[in-house]
């Protein structure tokens, strides 16, 4: 630090941050992010929030907007206590998956944490929801925030119209369904096709309009004729069985009223929106993760960051890739930014310093920077092609399990021992990775429950089938608690079978 | 490049939240209500208006999606940190009665967040706490507002806006100032320039007018640099007049509370009670700067307690209501003379008293009591089968009609019948009449 031509390069010297600092940071670190490693990103909104202000943004879903519910408020006051009372900190950062890419940083954080805070999510989970593949097909980053407004809006005018407690039992309902309010194989509709949008706010108008207080004592407010020939168009296009039981409801409900669909479809593509999301903890918080590592210490190498910066920084860092061992009190399962950090470090190791059993497990990429590649387009290879699921089955190494030292259980409820299947060790290498693979696969382990069939011409029962997975059934109390609510939006006997899948 | 823009949202307005909260409380409302009622019951009267941090059961506001059961079929996983496991190796279970049989009782009634926790603010607490009450709107906000302060002059500020500028003192600084600078006045320097143009105007000046001139002109010079270095008003000179915001009304009042604890109170009598009381400290807590409040308990012979005592123990014993005003007035010689300090009693009662008492009372009220007392608010708890019987306002028990002969003789006694919350705001109608009367 001597060098005086070092030193001036240093992009900040103290905690304190200010805009000016913001932006100097943030063009050093595109710098690497774009130009080192080739990242290709939405623009960036940054956006400086409150605690407070943070905690708004906690309880509903992360997003700028939202609609109004009292689950939100609930969890804002869950979260607002854990925080007040200091058992719980909140997270340096929340990102959104939109064009713009909107981030949300704390203004309680010092220089470096923003620093840290933008390589991670300004540039890394942009890059990895720009071009991920479930991000691509599935969600419309451009269309996400007119939507909310939209969505915003509606709600509060039927709130108007139908009064809270209507609306209330609608999204209840419909919220209880969102685990199966998600299309999972077939690509769904775009939300943001505007004139979606413009036909529901028409048909809101029009119900306004001819609002007459005569009809009042009608039960519901009347369907046009073209409206329900579209939708019976797309009841009889459905085949059945349907995994989205929201779609279905939404189109097939004998009782909903237009208004109550709309609502059913609001929160169901809301549940689609962040379907990929939850495909994609691990790859997402490990290319995340992984890009800030990168950049910080390129910052660092370049001289642009103190040692006390980088100090601070590498305690950050080694609390949020901490995994905790199975037998200690706070292991709550894989954190899945130390899976996702030490896979992606890995893949680089792979690519660059590869050992036999590298170059026999991935014969595709081991030692492929000695080889005129770049380890860098391995990366971004897996970043744009895979879900966790996939990610795990295609790259989890050996070193990887070894140096986690993973075990598999299995525990069935009848036994009175828990076997350990395969522990890391070449004959328990691919048991473990298709094992843990398996875990990632939502299909597996939430409910697999889809409408079998529906009776819309006699007596209008809704069958319902649980596909069970490994002998394992609902829990009954929620059960039985959801299908009341499923209840509420078809109106009519439900039934709901479990069988073995 | 340059594909980013910074926006500062810290100013952005607060309580985005604030809409889903409400909801929040209106869905969780039955749960809330008991909750609040319970800490009515259980907080003093002093912390009535203070946020509340409450308890809710969270089978109102579950959020139930389907979940795979935890025991039934074959659940698989892997988990880090392996240290002596080899493949093959069967783990014993812990016994089913043991912990998981614990966790699981734990769980059936409410899935580990069975208690919901959150604090209620102040404004909440009391809307709730309202309710029942049925108190009309404007007494509602009255109620709820926070203390009134006026701004009262408090001495003088080197800083300050410019419509608080203090002229005088500021002038005066400034004179100071100048004499202590010697800065030449305008009228010094209008005298020595008479003298010059005089000297000018001589056509054919002799040497000494000549050099009397110079001299002058020199003079004039170091007057005018002196009055730039020294200016007229300087930002040091400037005084505000400063205002603080100080509590308007600093009198103080005495609340006593006298009540009837023999065994024919009951729970629901005490609690209702309890109600009554807070509502008139309610309102002495918005009137006076200090409230002190006095419990007096009777059965057939008084004392004074503290809350504590005075609503959750019991006694035994026949009823002499008289003894608790003579207490009461024994307590108010002693420590809470009239000329300082505003004197109110809330009584209540299942209107029984020992025959003969009741005129017993009604004397020391109308020589004693009623002379040095603001108001005197006396509620009967009924229960409801009761209340219909004694719906004439002239019929009831020996103590309501001794108090209605003596009523009419003073305007600030006021009598009611109570059976449910919302009959007790009636007995102060008057008392928060005035109030508004005044505030206006």
């Amino acid at each position: 630090m001597s060098d005086p031509a070092v030193r001036s390069r240093l992009l900040f010297a103290d905690s304190d941050w200010d805009f000016d600092r913001l932006k100097s940071a943030y063009n050093a670190i595109e710098e690497i992010a774009l130009g080192d490693l080739g990242l290709e990103v939405y623009p960036n909104q940054i956006e400086i929030i409150s605690s407070e202000q943070m905690l708004d943004a906690y309880s509903s879903h992360g997003m700028p907007l939202m609609y109004r519910h009292w689950s939100f408020g609930k969890h804002f006051a869950r979260d607002q206590q854990m925080y007040s009372r200091g058992f719980q900190g909140l997270a340096y950062e929340i990102v959104i998956n939109s064009n713009p890419c909107i981030a949300y940083l704390m203004e309680e954080n010092t220089m470096t944490m923003q620093t840290l805070v933008m390589a991670h999510a300004c540039f890394g989970h942009n890059h990895f929801f720009k071009n991920n593949y479930l991000f691509r097909q599935w969600t419309d980053a451009t269309g996400i925030l007119s939507y909310l407004d939209f969505a915003k809006k509606y709600i509060s005018k039927c709130e108007d119209e139908y009064g809270l407690g209507e609306v209330e039992r609608i999204l209840d309902a419909a919220h209880a369904l969102m685990d199966q309010g998600v299309f999972r194989y077939a690509r769904p509709p775009r939300l943001s096709e505007a004139d979606r949008i413009a036909k529901a706010a028409a048909r809101l108008e029009h119900e306004q309009k001819n609002f007459n207080d005569i009809w009042r004592t009608l039960p519901t407010v009347e369907e046009p004729e073209s409206d329900i020939e579209e939708r019976e168009e797309a009841v009889r296009n459905i085949k059945l069985p349907e995994e989205n039981l929201l779609y279905f409801i939404e189109k097939a409900s004998p009782v909903l009223k237009p208004w109550q669909r709309e609502l059913v479809r609001i929160v169901r593509n809301i549940s689609q929106y962040f379907y990929p999301q939850k495909q994609t903890k691990v790859m997402n918080e490990g290319c995340a993760t992984f890009v800030h590592h990168y950049i910080m210490n390129s910052l660092y190498e370049r001289g642009m960051l103190s040692e006390g910066s980088m100090l601070e920084f590498m305690h950050s860092h080694s609390s949020v890739v901490f995994q905790p061992d199975f037998d200690d009190p706070r292991y709550s399962g894989i954190n899945p930014y130390a899976l996702g950090f030490a896979m992606m470090e890995d893949i680089k190791r792979i690519c660059e310093h590869p050992t036999e059993e590298d170059r026999e497990w991935f014969p595709a990429i081991a030692g492929l920077s000695t080889r005129g590649g770049d380890w860098r387009d391995a990366l971004k290879d897996a970043w744009a092609n895979f879900r966790d699921e996939s990610f795990i089955l295609q790259y989890l190494s050996p070193t990887v399990m070894r140096r986690m030292r993973m075990f598999a259980l299995s525990d069935n409820a009848k036994e009175s021992h828990i076997d350990v299947e395969a522990i890391h060790d070449d004959r328990g290498f691919r048991a473990l990775r298709e094992r843990l693979s398996s875990m990632y696969d939502l299909g597996a382990h939430e409910p697999n429950i889809q409408v079998v069939s529906a009776d819309l011409d006699g007596n209008r029962r809704l069958t319902l089938r649980h596909a069970v997975h490994n002998g394992r059934t609902l829990d009954t109390k929620t059960r039985d608690e959801v299908l009341w609510h499923v209840h509420r939006l078809w109106g009519h006997e439900i039934k709901l079978d479990e069988a073995p899948a | 490049m340059n594909r980013f823009h910074f926006i500062d949202r810290r100013k952005n307005p607060k309580g985005k939240s604030l809409g889903n909260r409400q909801r929040f409380l209106r869905r969780a409302r039955e749960h809330i209500k008991e909750a609040v009622n319970k800490s009515i019951r259980e907080r003093s009267l002093s912390d009535l208006d203070k946020s509340e941090k409450i308890t809710i059961p969270s089978k109102s506001t579950r959020e139930p999606r389907f979940r795979l059961s935890p025991d039934a079929g074959e659940r698989r996983g892997v988990h880090p940190g392996n240290k002596e496991f080899g493949a093959g190796d069967k783990i014993k279970k812990p016994p089913k009665s043991g912990g998981q049989g614990k966790g699981k009782e734990a769980s059936d009634s409410g899935e580990g967040e069975d208690a919901f926790q959150f604090t209620l603010t102040q404004d909440e607490f009391l809307d709730i706490f309202f309710e029942d009450l049925e108190l009309p709107n404007l007494v509602k906000r009255s109620l709820k507002e926070i203390k009134s302060v006026a701004w009262r002059r408090a001495g003088i500020t080197a800083s300050g806006t410019p419509t608080n500028m203090n002229i005088v003192r500021t002038m005066r600084n400034a004179h100071g100032r100048r004499l202590a600078l010697g800065r030449p006045s305008t009228k010094e320097m209008n005298e020595l320039k008479e003298r010059l143009f005089a000297l000018e105007r001589i056509s054919q000046p002799s040497e000494e007018e000549i050099a009397e001139k110079l001299a002058l002109l020199e003079k004039l010079a170091a007057m005018e640099a002196r009055r730039r270095w020294a200016p007229y008003i300087d930002p040091l000179d400037v005084r505000y007049n400063a205002y603080e915001p100080t509590p308007v009304q600093t009198t103080a009042a005495v609340m006593f509370c006298l009540m009837d604890v023999s065994g024919s109170m009951g729970e629901r009598e005490k609690d209702l009670a309890k109600r009554f009381y807070m509502l008139l400290f309610l309102f002495l807590k918005r009137r006076y700067e200090r409230v002190e409040v006095v419990f007096i308990r009777h059965t057939h012979h008084a004392e004074e307690v503290d809350e504590e005592t005075f609503f959750y123990s019991r006694q035994s014993g026949g009823t002499v209501v008289s003894t608790a005003l003579e207490k009461m007035l024994e307590v108010q010689n002693e420590r809470f003379p009239a000329h300082e300090w505003n004197i109110y009693v809330a009584q209540a009662s299942d209107g029984y008293t020992q025959s003969g008492d009741a005129k017993r009372c009604v004397e020391i009220l109308d020589q004693d009591v009623m002379p040095i007392s603001q108001y005197y608010a006396y509620i009967e708890i009924l229960d409801e089968r009761e209340l219909e019987v004694f719906s004439d306002k002239d019929s009831g028990a020996e103590l309501w009609r001794a108090y209605r002969t003596f009523a009419p003789r003073w305007k600030t006694f006021a009598q009611t019948r109570i059976a449910k919350p919302s009959d007790i705001f009636p007995v102060f109608r008057e008392l928060f009449a005035k109030g508004q009367r005044e505030a206006a």
